[in-house]
């Protein structure tokens, strides 16, 4: 079975052109992938990567609230008992605030302009550095 | 021969000729202030009346905002176009914890209309036109607008302005819809009918496509969902019966992106008056020329800009402000270079305007009404996007009308089709973008920009507000009127006097937007990709 990722929305930021395109170029790159669509809490988000069983959350998010939000995803997964989880973020993320992302728990940083080979690469190694739970 | 191609897709000759132009003048193309509209809505054009130079500006608190329009007023800027933060842009108030890092951060915080009237201190609300990107909430800030104008003393009838107040894009490509489709329609045909009768120089809507093209939308796919909303608005309140056509259609407004193919993006704005004019005369038996006006607000910047050696960006903003002005559009904002990264600086938002007026002052572009009429070129090119409108608006039609369309995410998928091959083109060096796949800096680094961050202190002083106006305004009166809210929102009363009410009676955002909610329900969107 392929590596199995969701892209998820948090906040109230709507654009999501770049979480779709992300969305079909890892399916188009063999990764099972699931969209949650905009607007999702983080409650919402851990359910969906518990529920589909994934490997990596990736968090798309433009309004600039990404710390915040990226730790309350990152906090929720840990609290549902799944920190395995791993989340990556993408987005419009100011240069300094990618360390600060990292801190927080961020396995990876993809801020906008990032080459989609780059990001499928990158997230094709993070996906075969965490084994599945599933039986 | 390898096919050239426009970023529509619109294959194109190495020159055109008079036989590539439509052979009838006076039906197809006519003199500026002529029906259809095609050389521009007024034969004066920008020699009688400049466009709008309209900078999208807001964040933090209302005090804040309001220092930030009161800088732009005084550099020149004449009109103002009010950027609100998503919690009030989707119906939540400041003091709601499920919100909390989204206040004050991508527009400014309005929570009552104590907010709204900070906002607008020394703002003269009869001189100056402001423009609110508002959707979901679009009812609420109208009546926001409408009770300042009057704490100021201004009339109804002087107020000047547009709301956003197109939801349908927002199920598509936006994302700040609150209500389903059926009750929201309701609530802009109540605007619409509200403004014709007691605001009459304010429009009620500006029906958007900037939203579709800056989610990866073609410049024609672009102006046919825009036009397709216009149809569904405009059936919308034509149904009820209570209004004709002529006497709303002149507050209908558009709004669009302008990006970077220079002509195609000419097209668009000629093709776009030409095909309303002809919708607004045939469908709905306008009488009035001024009903079949398609009067278009744009912003350039957006999409097209991009990350690496951002100072580019203020070149391709200028370009896009040309071909805006070639396009005879009447507003335009101009996107500051530092857009990828962060909120524009007062520097960079200032050359942003700037730019405008080196093009309405210096360039002398403007002494000509549409100075390209009768280009072989540019004339084909539009009649070329006309007939691609004309095509993807019946197609949407025997999909079964835009409600379905956005509802089971048809249209949304049209558009990731669209943003996922831009992206391809991009990356194959199909779309040459400097920086990004020509000419790149081989010793580039990223641009060191902090994202803004609203002050722990301005949060505060906001939630401090909000907790004071709910403290000190007549409670039983708020119950009142959001009952009276509840109950007229469930039968086919206009319910703007109604939220007139309630917003004077310091109702907040968010309670009036649950109070609809308790009573209409939530959008279900559809999840495509």
């Amino acid at each position: 079975m392929g590596a199995r990722v969701l892209i998820a929305k948090p906040g109230l930021d709507g654009h999501d052109r770049g979480a779709k395109v992300v969305a079909r170029a890892l399916r188009d790159a063999g990764f099972e992938v699931i969209y949650t669509g905009i607007r999702q809490r983080p409650a919402e988000i851990t359910a969906a990567a518990l529920q589909e069983d994934v490997q990596v959350v990736g968090l798309s998010i433009l309004s600039g609230a990404h710390l915040s939000l990226t730790r309350k995803v990152v906090e929720a997964l840990r609290e549902a008992g799944a920190a395995d989880v791993q989340v990556v973020v993408g987005g419009t993320i100011a240069t300094g605030d990618v360390s600060k992302l990292h801190e927080i728990g961020a396995a990876a940083v993809y801020p906008t302009g990032t080459p989609l080979p780059e990001l499928v690469k990158s997230m094709r190694e993070l996906c075969s550095r965490t084994s599945r739970s599933s039986t | 021969m390898e096919e050239v191609l426009t970023d529509a897709g619109i294959p194109v000759k190495g020159f055109y000729g008079p036989a590539d132009a439509s052979p009838d003048y006076a039906r197809d193309i006519g003199d500026p202030g002529r029906f259809p509209f095609t050389r521009g809505n007024f034969a004066g054009g920008y020699r009688d009346r400049l466009w709008t130079f309209r900078q999208y500006s807001g964040f933090g608190t209302a005090e804040q905002s309001n220092q930030r329009y009161r800088y732009l007023l005084e550099r020149g800027g004449t009109g103002l176009s009010v950027a609100l933060d998503l919690p009030t842009q989707c119906g939540y108030d400041s003091d709601d914890a499920a919100v909390e890092e989204e206040v004050g951060r991508v527009g400014v915080a309005l929570d009552t209309l104590r907010d709204a009237e900070i906002l607008f201190d020394h703002i003269p609300l009869d001189r100056i036109s402001t423009s609110f990107t508002i959707n979901g909430t679009a009812a609420i800030l109208l009546a926001f607008y409408v009770a300042v104008g009057e704490k100021q003393g201004v009339p109804r009838a002087a107020l000047r302005g547009t709301i956003q107040n197109d939801i349908l894009k927002e199920y598509a490509s936006r994302g700040t819809w609150i209500w389903p489709p059926r009750p929201s329609l309701r609530l802009i045909a109540d605007t619409i009918e509200f403004c014709a009768a007691e605001v009459p120089r304010f429009n009620a809507i500006s029906v958007a496509g900037a939203h579709f093209r800056d989610a990866g939308a073609t410049a024609a796919q672009e102006l046919a969902f825009t036009l397709q909303d216009g149809v569904t608005y405009c059936d919308e309140v034509v149904s009820r019966g209570r209004m004709t056509i002529d006497e709303f259609a002149p507050q209908v407004s558009f709004f669009f992106y302008t990006h970077g193919d220079f002509f195609e993006e000419i097209a668009k704005y000629r093709a776009g008056r030409r095909w309303w004019a002809r919708i607004v005369r045939e469908r709905y038996g306008a009488r009035d020329d001024r009903s079949c006006m398609f009067r278009a607000g744009v912003v350039c910047g957006g999409a097209s800009l991009y990350a690496p050696q951002p100072h580019n960006n203020i070149v391709r903003v200028a370009y896009e402000a040309m071909a805006s002005v070639l396009g005879g559009v009447q507003s335009m904002f101009t996107a500051a270079w530092d857009e990828p990264f962060a909120l524009p600086t007062e520097e960079s938002t200032t050359l942003a305007l700037r730019t405008q007026q080196i093009l309405g002052y210096e360039t002398g572009v403007t002494r000509v009404t549409d100075p390209l009429g009768g280009s072989y070129y540019v004339e084909a090119l539009t009649d070329e996007m006309e007939r691609r409108v004309v095509e993807i608006m019946a197609d949407l039609e025997r999909y079964g009308g835009m409600v379905k369309a956005v509802e089971d995410g048809y249209v949304q998928r049209l558009i990731a089709d669209e943003a996922y091959r831009a992206q391809r083109r991009l990356e194959s060096g199909d779309k040459v973008v400097l920086g990004v796949n020509r000419f790149q800096d081989p010793d580039a680094r990223p641009l060191d920009v902090e994202g803004y961050e609203m002050e722990a202190g301005d949060r505060a002083r906001q939630l401090a507000r909000l907790a004071e106006v709910k403290r000190e305004r007549d409670s039983r009166e708020v119950a009142r009127c959001l009952a009276t809210l509840k109950v007229r929102s469930r039968d086919d009363d206009n319910l703007m006097p109604y939220l007139v009410d309630a917003v004077k009676a310091y109702c907040t955002v968010g309670e009036i937007s649950n109070t609809l909610r308790d009573a209409w329900g939530e959008f279900q969107q559809p999840v495509v990709f």
